[in-house]
């Protein structure tokens, strides 16, 4: 049996299993045909996992390491009085 | 994240040693368990309320809580996982704060649909993260995920940022599993979206610094 043409929506509905790996045998190979002939959901795959890539590796928002001594001296003295 | 030592069969992580003992009075293993955390747990609280001195807050707030609430830890999940559910709580907590007439929960806003249907399917630069200077991509990244409701912000962080499976984040943030997968979906296209107004490819003449001026 060959693989089944699933529509942009439905490829948008595998999307998310699809990125974190999860999807089944099947709907791999169904979401990898379609990327092949849908020039618009091979972007849209591509940028989303670029999204999430960006967004582990930059840190947004570091902890200096003063503020984090500052913080943790903090944390530690409230919880020697408790 | 600690390693995992093996004992027979049995994969026992590192942090149910230290708990134990900071459970028995030991603070030098609750402090080893702040060292080890305080900077996920900062950067999930600052994600959530968009503010550092709230930030600054939670994070002590939220380490006192787990120490006064050790014997109340059961071990039926991840320390880490228990100690992000005190964070995420005290951090909506805040918001609900901050916003007095306005009840904040993990569900506020979720009713939006941008993000359903993506409208700006150009290509990025292959190196969009070349395209701007490091202090730069990280105000872009700011101002993008500030623009989600919380409660798409807070499952992109715990599932994506801090790497959190979908069914931890489903314990921690107290929702099903299709309901994380659906907002985590949504938040994902949403970012998309608005990121692709600062890393696709452009016309001729168009810069991405006229682009990051417009925009702000």
């Amino acid at each position: 049996m060959g693989t089944r043409h699933v529509t942009c929506t439905e490829f948008l509905a595998e999307l998310t299993d699809y990125l974190d790996g999860k999807a089944n045998a099947a709907t791999d190979a169904e979401i990898c045909a379609h990327i092949c002939v849908c020039a618009h959901c091979k972007v849209m795959l591509d940028t989303t996992r670029k999204t999430i890539q960006i967004y582990r590796d930059q840190e947004v928002y570091e902890l200096s390491p003063s503020l984090r001594e500052r913080l943790h001296n903090a944390i530690m003295s409230k919880c020697k009085r408790c | 994240m600690p390693n995992i030592q093996v004992q027979g069969e049995e994969e026992i992580h590192p942090d149910v040693a230290l708990v134990a003992r900071a459970k028995e009075g030991d603070t030098a293993a609750f402090e080893q368990l702040v060292r080890q955390y305080e900077r996920q747990i900062f950067r999930i609280a600052q994600h959530i309320t968009q503010n550092r001195e709230d930030a600054e807050d939670i994070v002590q707030d939220a380490f006192l809580k787990a120490y006064q609430k050790l014997e109340q830890f059961q071990g039926n999940s991840k320390f880490y996982t228990w100690l992000v559910r005190i964070a995420v709580n005290e951090s909506l907590m805040r918001l609900r704060k901050r916003r007095t007439a306005k009840t904040v929960s993990i569900d506020e806003d979720i009713e939006t649909e941008e993000g359903s249907m993506p409208r700006d399917l150009a290509d990025w630069s292959p190196d969009p993260e070349q395209m701007y200077g490091q202090s730069e991509l990280a105000e872009i990244l700011r101002k993008t995920i500030q623009g989600l409701p919380p409660g798409f912000r807070t499952v992109f962080v715990l599932r994506d940022v801090e790497n959190l499976s979908t069914e931890e984040t489903a314990e921690t943030l107290g929702l099903s599993v299709p309901a994380v997968k659906s907002r985590l979906l949504r938040a994902r296209l949403q970012l998309r979206e608005r990121l692709s107004r600062y890393f696709k490819i452009r016309k001729d003449g168009d810069t991405p610094r006229d682009l990051h001026r417009v925009s702000r």
